[in-house]
């Protein structure tokens, strides 16, 4: 009896899951291009501005980190580590798709189109922040990890029943984020109405405190989109090109009405979760961390341009000092805004206005007026 | 006019909202080929077609979310929630995310969402199904939260709520579906939200209840004005924000006033109804405010719901108590 074989092997079918996903690389961690057809597609120029998108994420996060120790910024979560993640995929689209970002997405907003300076405002917790023109199409930074996902299925839906051309919704999240129900939610609607979405984890090894391995028993998280039966594939998260090239793809597969796609980029955050407070010492070692340092995104695609002849350390330096002086002219205006006042934002609470909120507009206008 | 049920007056505003605008969307659980678990969409897909009537995947947090999505994009969603018990899945979409757009956006963007849910007791439905769960929602900023007492108001509230660019959550009561019939124009018309309405004038005390509650209160007044006793009753229709100056006005009149709900008495409506008399209208009473109401239990198995819902008896006695008071 003992050796009778099962009727089912779980254990072979298990040790199969998530065997066929393998990294898509463009230019590897040492700058040597393993896929030179990809890299011949650009002209210098245009490598050119996807470093320099990088650097300008660098630098946004440098100061958003200094400004945040100088109390002139509220809420600021960290992105350095996945400039190439982050910049590689959102470069792909286009200003008519839809964004719905989550609070560590705020590089890529600005990039959609949100000024720098509603940035900070957000960041401060004030609702000017918040407050997009109609032709920026995205909407503020989710907070609740997952909702972004099912929301992103709804805005494909609406696409596709408006019978828009050309444009897909597309939304971010974590790989903590990829335990929440609604991520599997919004996976799983946007497959069921082959709606135009695509949706982007980005693996950054921690949700807080708690590691990869410890959110799914599962491989590759890029995997999870299978069960909605969407297709899905995962990136090395440290290479630009790569990142790029597969969300292009990724993007005009959508918007061809063929469904949603996944993408899983493989990155690492650099610093703590949130400038409130997060220690990563407190549960990554520095034999951990090393590596992934050594295989910052910037290294690499940097040296493969210096390589190239067409860039170089005082370039950096003059391009950093731009957007530096962009960053500060951000922070000056944030600074302008008006103070917040309880009538305007009774004023938002509902168009038609019902009593309970009428009283306290009279109210609050009293003590306003004082 | 035609004579129609409560669920068939609501079968009619969706029908001419869905004829009136083509951005109106109709989507849920078994609400497409089926037409709804209690036929409240019956015949809509087969008219509009499945663009603008459809089944989703069996999850309410995604039929939240995904109205959300849709209002971005230019629809005019009005999702079915099958059973009120199911909103505790998407309460995130509802009290986290559509309620607070206007808001966080600075009025840049709104929602435009009607969220349709039939609840009340009395049909021994399983566990989560027939729970009075509007206070919960009644605490929701940038949420309205509406429920029609009979056939007329069922339409017009319901053609108010879709046209509104503001999310409304919409609570249809189970028990009055079928048991309530009434001549109602065939037309579309409108019942104005956020507006309480007297469905009976009287001058010795206010009785105030919404849904099931407001025929069981007008059975109590029609008995007692065989003993001369003249009893007023609020139909309170939008239960957040409340309608404030419909209560305090009648209660001002009568000087008398019980608030009557079917949940369970903790933190409820009916407690808002008498905190709003006992800070704005104290000192027209003459008595207490009453409060009739379930027990503060979980809701029960559906053999002993006839128990534990508040019966026309209930509400006689307290009414009788403040008038003697």
């Amino acid at each position: 009896m003992d050796n009778e074989k099962p009727i089912v092997d779980f254990g072979a079918i298990r040790d199969a899951l998530g065997k066929d996903f393998k990294p898509v690389q463009v230019i590897d961690g040492q700058a040597n291009v393993v896929n030179q057809a990809i890299v011949s597609k650009y002209s210098n120029d245009q490598l050119v501005d996807f470093l320099k998108l990088m650097i300008w994420e660098r630098t946004l996060h440098q100061r958003s980190n200094a400004l945040t120790r100088q109390g002139r910024l509220g809420f600021y979560a960290p992105t350095e580590g996945q400039e190439a993640s982050e910049m590689g995929s959102n470069s792909a689209m286009k200003s008519t798709d839809v964004l719905m970002p989550a609070y560590r997405d705020i590089p890529q907003l600005i990039q959609h189109g949100l000024p720098v300076y509603k940035a900070f405002l957000w960041s401060r917790g004030h609702v000017l922040g918040n407050e997009y023109p109609e032709d920026l199409h995205a909407m503020p930074p989710q907070i609740i990890i997952g909702a972004q996902y099912i929301q992103a299925a709804g805005v494909a839906l609406g696409i596709k029943k408006n019978g828009t051309e050309d444009k897909v919704a597309y939304s971010y999240t974590g790989d903590g984020g990829t335990s929440q129900g609604d991520f599997y939610e919004g996976m799983n609607f946007a497959g069921a109405f082959q709606a135009p979405a695509v949706f982007i984890v980005q693996n950054n090894g921690y949700a807080i405190s708690v590691p990869r391995r410890k959110q799914t028993a599962a491989k590759t998280l890029a995997q999870k989109a299978v069960a909605a039966g969407i297709p899905s594939v995962q990136v090395d998260g440290m290479d630009f090109l790569a990142v790029h090239e597969v969300t292009k793809a990724a993007r005009e597969y959508a918007a061809a009405g063929n469904g949603p796609v996944m993408i899983e980029t493989l990155t690492y955050r650099f610093g703590p979760h949130t400038n409130a407070g997060d220690d990563p010492k407190r549960y990554r070692t520095k034999e951990e961390e090393q590596p992934w340092f050594d295989n910052d995104p910037l290294i690499r695609y940097r040296k493969y341009l210096t390589d190239q002849g067409v860039w170089s350390e005082d370039l950096e330096n003059e391009y950093v000092e731009q957007v530096k002086a962009d960053i500060k002219a951000a922070v000056k205006q944030a600074d302008e805004a008006p103070k917040q006042k309880m009538t305007e934002f009774l004023e938002n609470v509902f168009e038609e206005k019902p009593q309970n909120i009428q009283q306290q507009i009279t109210e609050y206008q009293a003590k306003e007026s004082k | 006019m035609s004579k129609k049920t409560y669920i068939q007056a609501i079968t009619d505003a969706l029908r001419l909202e869905l004829g009136s605008d083509e951005k109106t969307l109709i989507f849920g659980e078994d609400v497409g080929k089926n037409g709804g678990v209690f036929r409240a969409t019956d015949g809509l897909q087969a008219e509009f077609g499945e663009d603008r009537v459809f089944d989703t995947p069996l999850a309410e947090s995604g039929i939240g979310g995904l109205s959300i999505g849709l209002a971005l994009e230019g629809f005019r969603p009005v999702p079915e929630i099958q059973f009120l018990g199911f909103i505790f899945e998407t309460m995130d979409s509802i009290a986290g995310q559509m309620s607070r757009e206007r808001f966080r956006t600075g009025g840049t963007r709104h929602m435009p969402i009607t969220i349709r849910s039939p609840y009340g007791g009395g049909t021994h439905t399983p566990e989560m199904h027939a729970d009075s769960l509007e206070g919960y929602l009644a605490q929701i900023p940038g949420l309205r939260v509406v429920t029609p007492s009979n056939p007329y108001d069922a339409k017009g509230l319901l053609i108010s709520s879709i046209r509104n660019n503001d999310p409304v959550f919409f609570l249809e009561n189970l028990k009055l579906y079928r048991s309530m019939k009434a001549d109602i124009p065939d037309e579309a018309y409108t019942v104005p939200l956020d507006k309480a309405n007297v469905v009976r004038e009287g001058t010795d005390i206010t009785l105030i209840a919404y849904s099931a509650q407001v025929n069981q209160s007008l059975k109590v007044a029609e008995k007692l004005e065989k003993e001369g006793i003249s009893v007023e009753v609020v139909d309170l229709r939008t239960l957040s924000p409340l309608d404030e100056d419909t209560i305090l006005k009648s209660v001002e009149k009568t000087g008398r006033a019980v608030a009557i709900q079917e949940a369970q008495r903790q933190a409820g409506i009916a407690a808002n109804v008498a905190s709003l008399i006992a800070e704005k209208g104290a000192l027209y009473l003459s008595a207490p405010v009453g409060r009739v109401s379930a027990p503060d239990t979980v809701y029960p198995f559906g053999l002993a719901e006839d128990d534990w819902l508040p019966a026309e008896d209930e509400i006689e006695a307290k009414t009788r108590e403040i008038l003697n008071y």
